[in-house]
């Protein structure tokens, strides 16, 4: 059913008769915009953003170092994506759920995942409590309420629909925020979730990175329309455009549309926009689709920075403790990731387990038969040789994951 | 012992996991007020309220990734697919994102709370997207369970059990038998274990293997068999998967001789499966090659589908043929 009024000639509309703004409350240089109001932040929480954005960037700078080294077989920074990100997951309550696409390790950092369960996943050892399965960034936490991470594209976005509508049932006043890029935007997946949200009215929050990047395909090529926003008219969902660089307009706006969730039993959508300064992945080289001049305009615009800028100015932060914290994230990144990578691997039978809720005849069968060839070739398969011979005590994986 | 036929047992199983616990959901196309447009769903919206048995959206990928959510969350939901030619949209929610729920994160997170049922099989003059078994596809699947009831007393019990299972769990239903199969169904609340082929009626010279409609099938073909003096064993799969291998070959080390038979392709068809597996077991018990009765190996044709569908006449001649080899 449609309010459609009448005409009687053919007059198409076209998009570009709506222009979408963007939402905006610092400057570069860290000072309220004019007719912009002061968020109410306080200093405690300013400060734990901060340190999540500072963690953020110091742990993807040394995963990246040591991807390089070859120690470590795949990593994505979520560089220049710290504000949108962190902005976010500050403005909703520690129990909202957040699906997460694979950009937002952020997110984690401020609900508090430690250095050492970072480690644990990107090494896949004995302690991931992906038990080794996935790759490198596929983090998961359930008592911090974080989705684990899958590689295809988009499909937690009808998940998050999903999810949402479970918890409006629930009455618990909780919602979902899924986080999703302008290129996952694209699969049908993003319809299918939003559609769904919509009609079915469910508590979440629709969170679009738009990096400008797909890998290496531009915005321009992705989409004709303007940008990911104007899709929300068309499900009659709420929409608001926002500076991704910004993090009191990124934290301001996910406020506003947690409420609408949680007190409408509504979805929302908002459009971050923001630059990914970053490779796509430890795979690819930007250097081959994107200018240099134009990452600079954009590290000229450095969310990090501009967040910082602000805070000194509040006097929530000194030169002094930059210095000092950058200094115990670098050497705690470092030595945590030494203790990770000598960590034994996860054990052989995780093989089999988890793939039902028990342990079927046929796995049963198949892991005997593994395991009688692996003590055939031992020098084959050196870490399942290892694990058949176990030298130390069998540390169990409660580290607090469930 | 009240008669009923499929759709009312199905509808019955639902009633009651609905009762039982306010987690469980059903939602899809038309299974709002309606009732589905076969009406296994009927009444349960006016029973459960809107919140708990709503029409969705036309958009399979978006019915099964909101299932999945909603299973993450700790939801019982009781998916329907309006028929499985329409499930493929919704093949990577399924396969990459149902399926590997649990083993992916470890098991902090699953999605054992989900079923998903599905109106599947020919016989119905359904042409290519109305006749379609896609089991096949689906049991190459590792962390899905498929399951496929023959009559409105397996119906029920496997329905109830699948919705209680802690796994996600495919639940075929085979819609030529929807009205066209009635029998005894109790009243109660009761299961049928998930994973455990069903020795039909036993015999000792021949096993002959199917699941669902084909079952049917097979009945007339092995009623002309016994005619001719040959003893068969009959087994209904109920499972494809994990499948009961071995209640097949304990079976085949008796009667040294298999058929399997199923409306689905031939190559590539869950009786390739079989047919290994049990080869590979049963070797120095075979009598005679082991035979795939099926459908053959292109899309489901509407005008020549008696010509296409694996009969009982196809099904007995292959018998005779193994008797006789």
């Amino acid at each position: 059913m449609t309010t459609a009024h009448e005409i009687h000639t053919p007059d198409f509309l076209s998009g570009n008769d709506v222009s979408i703004p963007t939402y905006r409350v610092l400057s570069q240089a860290g000072d309220l915009l004019d007719g912009a109001d002061r968020p109410s932040l306080d200093r405690d929480k300013a400060r734990r953003i901060y340190q999540a954005m500072l963690a953020t960037r110091v742990l993807d700078e040394r995963m990246m170092a040591s991807q390089r080294q070859g120690r470590l077989s795949f990593y994505m920074q979520c560089t220049g994506e710290e504000s949108a990100v962190i902005g976010a997951t500050a403005a909703l309550d520690d129990a909202d759920m957040i699906m997460a696409q694979y950009r937002e390790q952020g997110a984690l950092l401020y609900r508090g995942f430690s250095i050492d369960e970072f480690m644990n996943q990107l090494f896949g050892n004995e302690l991931d409590y992906g038990k080794g399965r996935q790759m490198p960034v596929h983090y998961g936490s359930r008592k911090l309420h974080y989705m684990t991470i899958s590689s295809p594209l988009g499909t937690q976005i009808p998940q998050a629909a999903g999810y949402a509508y479970g918890q409006k049932l629930a009455g618990e006043g909780l919602c979902t925020l899924v986080f999703f890029g302008e290129g996952a935007a694209s699969e049908g997946d993003f319809h299918a979730g939003m559609n769904m949200a919509a009609v079915h009215e469910a508590p979440v929050i629709f969170f679009c990175r738009n990096n400008g990047y797909a890998i290496s395909t531009p915005s321009s090529e992705q989409y004709a329309g303007d940008g990911i926003a104007p899709r929300a008219f068309g499900y009659g969902m709420q929409v608001l455009r926002v500076d991704g660089n910004d993090l009191l307009a990124v934290y301001r706006a996910t406020q506003e549309a947690r409420r609408i969730a949680v007190e409408q039993n509504k979805p929302v959508l908002i459009e971050a926009m923001t630059y990914r300064l970053a490779a796509h992945s430890s795979s690819d080289d930007p250097s081959g689709y994107r200018s240099k001049k134009e990452e600079e305009i954009w590290r000229e615009k450095d969310p990090v920075l501009r967040f910082r800028h602000w805070l000194t100015a509040q006097d929530w932060w000194s030169d002094e403790e930059e210095k000092t914290q950058q200094e115990i994230l670098r050497r705690d990144v470092l030595d945590t990731l030494k203790r990770a990578e000598k960590r034994p691997p996860p054990p052989l039978e995780s093989l089999i387990s988890d793939v039902y809720a028990d342990v079927t005849p046929a796995l049963k069968e198949q892991m005997e038969t593994l395991t009688a060839h692996i003590r055939r070739y031992p020098e084959a398969y050196p870490k399942g040789a290892r694990l058949l011979e176990p030298t130390e005590d069998t540390r169990d994986n409660t580290q607090g994951g469930a | 012992m009240p008669t009923r036929n499929m759709l009312q047992a199905i509808n019955q199983a639902l009633d009651i996991a609905m009762a039982e616990d306010e987690k469980v959901l059903c939602f899809g196309e038309d299974v709002g007020s309606f009732g589905g447009v076969f009406r296994a769903t009927s009444h349960l919206q006016e029973k459960y309220g809107r919140r708990r048995c709503f029409n969705t959206p036309l958009v399979e990928q978006g019915i099964i990734g909101f299932a999945n959510g909603l299973a993450a969350q700790g939801s019982v939901p009781v998916a329907e697919i309006q028929f499985a030619d329409y499930i493929f949209p919704a093949f990577d929610q399924i396969v990459n994102e149902t399926a590997k729920f649990r083993y992916r994160s470890g098991d902090l997170f699953n999605v054992g709370g989900l079923t998903i049922r599905t109106p599947y099989g020919g016989g119905i003059s359904g042409g290519l997207y109305h006749s379609q078994s896609p089991e096949a596809y689906f049991a190459h699947t590792p962390g899905l369970k498929v399951v496929v009831p023959r009559n409105p007393h397996q119906a029920k019990g496997l329905l109830l059990a699948s919705i209680r299972d802690p796994d996600p769990v495919l639940f075929l239903e085979p819609k030529r038998l929807y009205r066209a199969s009635t029998g005894e169904v109790p009243d109660e609340d009761y299961q049928l274990p998930l994973g455990v082929a069903e020795v039909v009626s036993e015999g000792s010279d021949i096993t002959v293997v199917g699941w669902g409609a084909q079952m049917e099938v097979i009945g007339k073909a092995v009623a002309l068999a016994e005619k001719e003096g040959i003893s068969c064993e009959v087994i209904d799969l109920r499972s494809i998967l994990p499948w009961d291998e071995e209640t097949i070959a304990e079976s085949v080390f008796k009667t040294g001789r298999l058929v399997v038979t199923h409306e689905a392709p031939r190559t590539g068809g869950f009786a390739g499966e079989i047919a290994a597996a049990i080869q590979e077991r049963c070797f120095l018990y075979l009598e005679s090659p082991i035979r795939r009765v099926t459908g053959l190996d292109t899309p489901f044709p509407l005008t020549l589908e008696k010509e296409y569908i694996p009969d009982h006449l196809k099904v007995f001649e292959a018998i005779r043929e193994s008797m006789h080899f």
